[in-house]
């Protein structure tokens, strides 16, 4: 079934009676050419472009949950590519040029939403490294501009200018960053899978692999085995947890990172705002409510629920930037398992064990990764050879002195 | 959360820094390259009793090993990190 006007009008007329559900729910079967091991974002646009691109068509999803469930649902939302190093800023912009197509790719309405990031900075310094920034996106090719403080007032003149410890001086703009409705992209991919034919397997936990002679032969699952010549891990915040059922020690910690939601307001805010003085980020969804989020909660957790403390911290970066935001009430908050990498950046890679490939170490920013994140997956996983925009991503990284760390703050993942 | 510090006594969490994995100990310096990776970059990042080190920043400086749950938050013990080798 296509979606369309048309088919929304009529259907309309018929009391919507005509929908069919998106995707089967398909049963595992006992073998696979390749499995992908978590229906998350990545997983399920893995799994789409494997059989979009490479014309595979014996492809299982294997999600021990239900599509939606992890942080593919539980993001800010927010999309960009204004990274500074150069093993980052290509691979985010091929990401970023995949959502601009994404939806007539995948017939369906992500909501992709090109409002706009402004970095706002404070202070000479980070003037300073905004504009550098912003020369290194530009010159690799993406679109930024630097605005003063006028410029700024003029977008949003209800941000707190004149603070007198956070004084805002200007900011660094991508206009062609934004907001995706985040659980459209995981069911939007999901059923562009299935109309190629790829089984998507729900309540089907990974518990163990099948390797021989250092290869991996299939999966062990609570659903009982399933044979693949070439299986990929996208499990985002359980990833060391199953990486070690293959013997795997990874250069990971998982973390807890929240975000907050806000009752309904008219249009406020016209796209997403970063405060530079704390971490604090917000936008505004189309229903109305402000979403923000700030800093992981900053200690290793599995508990999928922050603390009150970080609560505290963010609300604090709210009201030091728009203090208008106190008014607004709180209606729901939660928090999401990541995978915290030891330089902040991503792995896309083979692993030591053959035909077992890694997809790992988002941190709190893989959701802008998605389509780049599965586009070049995939191309690992068919070709055996990495993609030239995720050749950086290599797991061997960290012993051969190439970390990608854009923050510079060592091996500690809490504060990437 | 709260942290039992066994020199201050109960505090919130946010009174303390947390430095990671209190597992990995520092190789001789003569050790292989692989060796000093596995110690930098290399976590087990269990999901259960985790040891963890914290430092008392707001408080009395201690360093302490704290042996937590990640799925749960739960607290098992808190000690000094000094003479816990
Ligand atoms: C609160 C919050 C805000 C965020 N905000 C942003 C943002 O604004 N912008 C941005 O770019 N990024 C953001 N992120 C990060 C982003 O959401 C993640 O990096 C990204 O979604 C991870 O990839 P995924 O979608 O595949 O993960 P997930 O949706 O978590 O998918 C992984 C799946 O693997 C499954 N799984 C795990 N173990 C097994 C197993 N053994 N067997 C089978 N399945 C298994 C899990 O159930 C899960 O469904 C945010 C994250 C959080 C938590
Ligand atoms: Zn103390």
């Amino acid at each position: 079934m296509r979606y369309s006007a048309f088919r929304l009008f009529t259907e309309a007329l018929r009391g919507n009676r005509g929908w069919q559900p998106a995707w089967r729910d398909a049963a595992p079967r006992p073998a696979y050419e390749a499995v992908i091991v978590g229906g998350g974002g990545h997983g399920l646009a893995t799994a789409y472009y494997l059989a979009k691109v490479h014309g595979l068509r014996d492809i299982a999803v294997l999600e021990k949950g239900w599509i939606g469930g992890g942080n593919i649902g539980r993001n800010t939302t927010i999309i960009r590519s204004n990274y500074l190093l150069p093993g980052n800023t290509p691979f985010y912009e091929w990401s970023l040029k995949l959502w601009e197509g994404l939806e007539q790719e995948i017939n369906y309405n992500a909501m992709v939403s090109q409002r706009g990031v402004l970095n706002l900075h404070h202070n000479d310094a980070q003037r300073d490294a905004n504009v550098r920034r912003g020369n290194a996106m530009r010159l690799q090719g993406v679109d930024a501009e630097l605005l003063d403080a006028q410029d700024v007032r003029r977008m949003l003149p209800f941000l707190d200018f004149d603070n007198a410890r956070f004084p805002i001086r200007g900011g660094l703009l991508q206009p062609r960053g934004g907001t995706v409705r985040h659980d459209a992209v995981a069911w939007g991919y999901a059923r562009a899978a299935d109309r190629l034919g790829v089984d998507i397997i729900q309540n089907c936990e990974v518990t163990g692999f099948r390797i021989q002679g250092g290869a991996v032969t299939g999966v062990e699952t609570t659903r009982g085995p399933i044979a693949a010549r070439k299986v990929g891990l996208a499990c985002a915040g359980h990833s060391s947890r199953v990486a070690a059922l293959a013997g795997l020690k990874l250069p990971i910690e998982s973390h807890v990172l929240q975000a907050f939601v806000t009752e309904g307001l008219k249009p406020l805010i016209p796209g997403v705002i970063t405060f530079g003085a704390g971490h604090f980020y917000i936008s505004q969804s189309d229903k109305g409510g402000l979403v923000f989020g700030g800093d992981i909660d900053g200690y290793n957790s599995y508990a999928q629920r922050g603390n009150l403390a970080t609560v505290e911290d963010v609300c604090e970066g709210g009201m030091a930037l728009m203090p208008m935001i106190g008014r607004a009430r709180l209606l729901r908050s939660w928090g999401g398992v990541m995978d915290m990498s030891m330089d902040g950046s991503p792995i896309i890679d083979h692993t030591p064990v053959e035909g077992l490939y890694l997809n790992a170490g988002w941190c709190y920013g893989g959701f802008k990764a998605t389509p780049g994140s599965g586009w070049c997956f995939a191309h690992l996983l068919a070709r055996d050879e990495p993609h030239p925009v995720a050749a950086a991503y290599r797991l061997d990284r960290f012993a051969a002195g190439r970390v990608i760390d854009e923050k510079g703050q060592g091996p500690h993942p809490n504060r990437h | 959360m709260r942290i039992h510090c066994p020199h201050c006594g109960p505090r919130g969490h946010d009174e303390f820094v947390h430095h990671g994995d209190a597992v990995p100990q520092r190789p001789q310096t003569d050790a292989t390259d692989a060796a000093f990776h596995d110690y930098v970059y290399l976590r087990d990042n269990p999901a259960g009793l985790y040891r963890e080190l914290w430092f008392h920043a707001a408080g009395c400086h201690s360093w302490l090993i704290v042996e937590r749950d990640t799925r749960t938050h739960e607290i098992r013990s808190v000690t000094f990190a000094r003479g816990d080798a």
